[in-house]
């Protein structure tokens, strides 16, 4: 039996018909193409398909889409919605948070996660909070940069404008 | 990977979801934080024909102190717990368990009272209630009752629960002072089960044991209560002797099995290890110190 559903989904509100069984990160990439989101191991243990629901991080493969309806769900596509990049893409650019990018929109949610309950993380509170995000290529060192460099950026940037309105996307 | 297909059912009261329970029978299968319950489902090594999600009814996600308990909501998260503050200060042993639990993203939603009632003898917060002495109230569309952590766990995923009823709070004795707890876990990784873990409580009384409470992790067909370490330890100054002895008693009560997180003489002796150091650091911090 299909089930109505409405989430908010990077702002935009997205009704669908959808299968109770039908998994969050099924409804993100399939119905609205938002392919973003990557399914890794699908057994809740890598966090590639991390996502924000209600800004908090979420593995979308081990929640159902029926259970978002009426919440407020952002992927990674939202972070550069208005073509700039967010100062945690541009951290990770910067820093080469990333070889082969699979496990990128996750480790990036994730870390915008933190960046908003401690704004100045230290190595230990990043690794800490990555620690659900697998990189099969092993580049932490420079992801934890890039969360570091992003931190500094987010602190001095929510000076301008435009990095404040950056931020209050994420 | 789907589940198989399921009906959904989103109650917006207890008594709503209860009565949903009581008509579905086998058949019905209460969702919480389904950190636990969906990977199952979509491995399909269980395949409910009805899920009950309780995450719409409201207050449900709680962590009190009332009338003599500390009582946990059916929907209060591990990462609730990671960070309380009343926990850390006065409940040592679920403090020292919450940022254990599988990873951070996992913790943000699973629940400890949905961890408990799925009852993975792998699970850490069962062997935290049994040290804990806690009660579990299961509650049905006819009435509540009070089960004994001790008597809830029955085996590998098995627990007193019948299918109409719901895990709905759970109580453990209020912390008093002379209070110190740990929780011990040795894991390959983040996020893998514990290879063992040991979940110690102590109440202490003029220098000696008032109550000792000691819960194991992963080496058994559930978590399992080492009651007669416990009962070694009443009555006694914690000197090296008594947490020597209890240390051996609570290895002899492990039934670990040998598998690829490690041999049976080897788990053995990880709880016997853990738990004298459990037992030190419980000590100190019922001083007020650690």
């Amino acid at each position: 039996m299909g089930h109505s559903i409405t989430v908010t989904v990077n702002g935009e509100k997205k009704t669908a018909e959808v299968e109770p069984r039908l998994l969050l990160v099924h409804f993100l990439r399939e119905k609205l193409r938002l392919t973003g989101t990557h399914i890794g191991c699908d057994t809740t243990h890598c966090g590639a398909c991390t996502v924000l629901v209600e800004g908090i991080p979420v593995k979308s493969c081990t929640m159902l889409a029926v259970q978002a309806d009426g919440q407020q769900v952002t992927t990674v596509e939202a972070l550069a919605a208005s073509g700039t990049l967010h100062p945690i893409q541009a951290a990770f650019k910067q820093e080469h948070g990333l070889q082969c990018g699979f496990c990128t929109p996750g480790m990036m949610l994730t870390s915008i996660a933190l960046l908003q309950e401690k704004p100045d993380p230290t190595e230990d509170d990043i690794r800490w909070a990555l620690s659900g995000n697998i990189c099969r290529c092993t580049g932490y060192m420079n992801i934890v940069k890039a969360v570091k460099s992003a931190a500094v950026q987010m602190k001095t940037a929510t000076a301008t404008p435009e990095a404040a309105t950056a931020a209050a996307r994420s | 990977m789907l589940p198989a297909p399921f009906e959904y059912h989103a109650p917006k009261t207890v008594d709503e979801a209860l009565e949903l329970l009581d008509q579905l029978g086998d058949e019905g299968k209460v969702l919480a934080g389904g950190q636990s319950l969906i990977p199952l489902l979509k491995l399909r090594f269980a395949s409910p024909g009805h899920l009950v999600d309780i995450n719409k009814i409201k207050d449900l996600d709680y962590l009190e102190e009332r009338d003599g308990a500390l009582r946990i909501g059916p929907l209060f998260r591990h990462k609730s717990a990671e960070r309380s503050s009343l926990l850390a200060s006065r409940y040592h042993v679920m403090a020292d368990a919450a940022p254990q639990i599988a990873d951070p993203i996992i913790r943000n939603r699973g629940t400890i009272v949905g961890s408990v009632a799925h009852a993975d003898p792998s699970g850490d917060w069962g062997a935290v209630l049994l040290a804990l002495d806690a009660d579990l109230v299961l509650r049905s569309s006819s009435g509540s009752r009070t089960v004994k952590a001790r008597d809830f766990f029955n085996g590998p995923f098995s627990t007193a629960l019948e299918p109409n009823e719901m895990l709905s709070e759970i109580r453990i004795p209020a912390s008093r002072s002379q209070t110190g707890g740990a929780y011990l876990k040795l894991e390959r990784k983040v996020g893998d089960f514990a290879t063992v873990a040991v979940a110690v409580h102590l109440q202490m009384a003029d220098g000696q044991v008032g109550s000792a409470g000691i819960g194991l992790t992963a080496v058994g067909p559930q978590n399992l209560k080492a009651e007669r370490a416990e009962a070694a330890l009443k009555g006694r100054v914690l000197d090296d002797a008594a947490i020597k002895e209890a240390a051996g008693l609570a290895a002899e009560a492990a039934e670990p099995k040998a598998d690829h997180r490690g041999s049976v003489e080897y788990k053995r002796n990880v709880v016997r290890v853990f738990t004298e150091r459990g037992l030190r650091r419980a000590y100190e911090r019922a001083r007020g110190g650690g």
